[in-house]
């Protein structure tokens, strides 16, 4: 069988069994639809956690994203499951104790406030409408390039079959199916993975291999370090990305952020009692852990295998390097995507890999007769994406890595569209509209919101705005600066009040718009940006993207000196404070 | 069961080991990422371990291998804190154990 076929079969399995959850799992009442019954089990809720948590970016772009960073790109590993920690510690048992629904609602009775719960309303939406977008991308663009289909279909295929099991099933749905979504993503993960950790340095397991020795003897990532600096590219492992203070702050962002995602942390209501929420958030880092300690084993291989492909023999001599003719098929392939480019500079038919960027080097390129680097596009997406080509894994493997990613990007976006519908349908409509609403008449709201949200989704990803490639700036950003703060100030604090809370995420919120908007642009709209993306003009040398860990801090400082110049809270807040500290009743 | 202290003493009394153990393992998540991981990378990545330098292995595996054993010490120490203050809860029908112990495996 060819690519194609097994493409075709692998992925349509996989949706048949996401078909088949949803007719199985219909919701028929408001607690099923938001939390499932609240009766998951705490690994199965880990599991589907992770695959909630996991997107497209985790999945397809991380990896890359490390590969051309190196040490640098530890930030996103640590940042990225250190959360969990926090969430673990500080949020998930105690929202759970709490027991009812939604994140906003949380907020809106601990601060005894509507407009706390409307704020908390709308950066929800913000953060998951931002998030969303990127995930029904990515579903177009992997049906296009595998499926042959074209990018609207791919993208009224996928809406389709979210539009099946979330509106039918609800939570419920979601979370049965974000179960086999995470089987199917951590397969499609590991074994490409181990078959070229087991190539380059004969061990198995990617985690050893990674420290593992090539076949000349000398360590994998010695061997990667030296084959890079020989070409000007900064030192794999000691590479850091901007300045240590930088990467502090990127980390901690990260990390807030992710505790603060309130698609996340919904899925600690479905379980059923507080030592499961806790016990679950473990589960959940153990699942996700399998991935991130396999992603830095793909990165450093893969460029390992990028640079080896190129540059065959040695640096200097002309047949170093290799002649364009000779170059693969999966070199080829991606060519024709546009996501790999190359430019024959000095016009000597082979290809010149190297960094033209470091004036330390330049002398010795002209020396060898080389006019610039003439991988012109080397797109980090492809790293997944083409690791099992440039393996030469069957096809059966290239199929898996393609239901794999749309796996990761379906479960996220599943788990995104919950998140929105129902802090329409609960929050602003039952909550705050219409009161008397009943449970029934709710349940239909929530499906509507659902079809909203996923129209809307579809509307971003056939028409994807400008600003898609700063969106993970903002929701990170903004779930760090918000949401994340309020919540433990909600926990930690029994003088926090309803001014305090309101003045801290207004002052988070607009301290990191203002930031990622002046170096990125208004809305992202290229030219508006009046400071310009600048170094010079980075406050300490943070970029934009690690800016949420400042506007936690500005939240935090803003909500205390409010708080402690207003009024006490009310005894009802600091006794919903004193119940949700402890578990039990 | 808890003894006869006011339900409020034993909310506060709680609360104080509760926030021992947090700031014990919190110090423990900023050693393992900032402190290995970012601000001492360069004296750690003189020691190898394997063919890894150590801090180039903290920051890439090892604080992830630690943060998950992380939250399995906080489930174990907070099931004990319920038991210990009397807040733990009823036992759910479905058998749901809080009592395993599992250790991480991610050599899948």
């Amino acid at each position: 069988m060819d690519v194609k076929t097994w493409t075709y079969l692998i992925v349509g399995i996989t949706f048949v069994a996401y078909i088949g959850i949803a007719i199985w799992s219909k919701a028929k009442s408001t607690k099923e639809f938001y939390v499932a019954g609240g009766g998951v089990s705490p690994i199965a809720n880990g599991m589907a956690t992770a695959a909630d948590w996991m997107s497209a970016a985790s999945f397809i772009s991380m990896a890359g994203l490390i590969a051309f960073s190196g040490y640098g790109g530890s930030v996103f590993l640590m940042g990225w499951t250190g959360g969990y920690v926090l969430l673990a510690l500080l949020l998930a048992p105690y929202l759970r104790k709490y027991g009812k629904f939604t994140v906003p609602e949380f907020i809106g009775e601990r601060f005894y406030s509507k407009t706390a719960r409307v704020v908390a309303v709308a950066c929800l939406i913000i953060i998951s409408v931002t998030y969303v977008i990127g995930q029904m991308k990515g579903v177009g663009v992997a049906f296009s390039r595998f499926l042959e289909t074209d990018y609207n279909t791919g993208l009224f295929i996928g809406m389709g079959i979210v539009f099946f099991y979330a509106v039918l099933g609800g939570m419920k749905g979601i979370t049965y199916t974000q179960i086999i979504q995470y089987v199917v993503l951590i397969f499609a993960y590991t074994v490409p993975a181990v078959f070229i950790s087991l190539q380059l340095t004969g061990n198995p397991i990617p985690q050893l291999g990674l420290g593992g020795d090539v076949a000349d003897g000398t360590p994998l990532l010695t061997k990667l370090d030296q084959v890079v600096t020989d070409l000007g590219f900064g030192e794999y492992t000691t590479s850091v990305m901007g300045s240590k203070l930088n990467m502090f702050a990127y980390t901690l962002s990260l990390m807030i952020g992710t505790a603060g995602l309130p698609h996340v942390i919904i899925r600690f209501f479905t379980v059923p009692k507080v030592s499961d929420a806790r016990l679950s958030a473990g589960w959940a880092l153990v699942f996700i852990a399998i991935l991130y300690t396999t992603a830095p084993a793909v990165a450093a291989m893969a460029r390992f295998n990028l640079s080896e492909t190129i540059q065959t023999g040695q640096i200097g001599s002309t047949e170093g390097n290799l002649e364009y003719k000779n170059r693969p098929e999966w070199f080829q392939n991606w060519e024709k995507t546009g996501l790999l480019g190359f430019e024959d500079k000095n016009g000597d038919n082979r290809i010149q890999y190297y960094n033209d960027q470091n004036e330390a080097f330049a002398p010795k390129a002209e020396e060898y007769g080389w006019k610039g680097n003439e991988m012109t596009t080397v797109d980090k997406d492809i790293i997944v994406l083409a690791n099992p080509e440039i393996a030469k894994l069957p096809g059966w493997v290239i199929a898996l890595v393609v239901a794999g990613g749309l796996a990761a990007a379906l479960s996220t976006a599943a788990g995104l569209l919950l998140a929105i519908s129902s802090a329409i349908s609960h929050d602003l409509l039952k909550g705050i509209l219409k009161p008397e609403i009943s449970e029934k008449d709710e349940l239909n709201a929530s499906r509507v919101a659902m079809v909203g949200a996923i129209i809307l989704a579809g509307y971003f990803g056939l028409n994807p705005p400008d600003f898609a490639a700063g969106t993970v700036a903002i929701a990170f950003g903004l779930a760090a600066s918000s949401i994340f703060p309020v919540l433990m100030l909600g926990i930690f604090s029994k003088r926090m009040n309803r001014q305090g809370a309101v003045a801290g995420m207004i002052a988070g919120l607009g301290i990191t718009l203002l930031y990622v908007f002046q170096h990125k642009g208004i809305m992202f709209i290229p030219g508006t940006s009046f400071l310009g993306g600048m170094k010079e003009n980075w406050f300490l040398g943070i970029t934009p993207n690690a800016f949420g860990a400042v506007g936690a801090i500005v939240n935090f400082v803003v909500a205390f000196a409010v708080s402690s110049n207003t009024d006490a809270p009310p005894e009802e807040a600091v006794e919903l404070v004193e119940r949700i500290r402890t578990p039990g009743d | 069961m808890a003894d006869t202290k006011s339900l409020s003493e034993r909310r506060q009394a709680y609360w104080r080991d509760n926030i021992r153990i947090m700031a014990w393992l919190m110090a423990v998540w900023f050693i393992v990422s900032y402190g290995c991981g970012i601000l001492l990378v360069e004296p750690l990545n003189t020691i190898s371990l394997g063919g890894y330098k150590l801090g180039f292995w903290m920051a890439q595996q090892g604080s992830i291998y630690v943060f998950v054993i992380l939250i399995f010490v906080y489930v174990r120490l907070m099931n004990q804190l319920d038991e210990k203050h009397g807040f733990a809860e009823a036992q759910e029908p479905s058998a749901a154990s809080s009592e395993t112990e599992p250790e991480s495996k991610e050599d899948a």
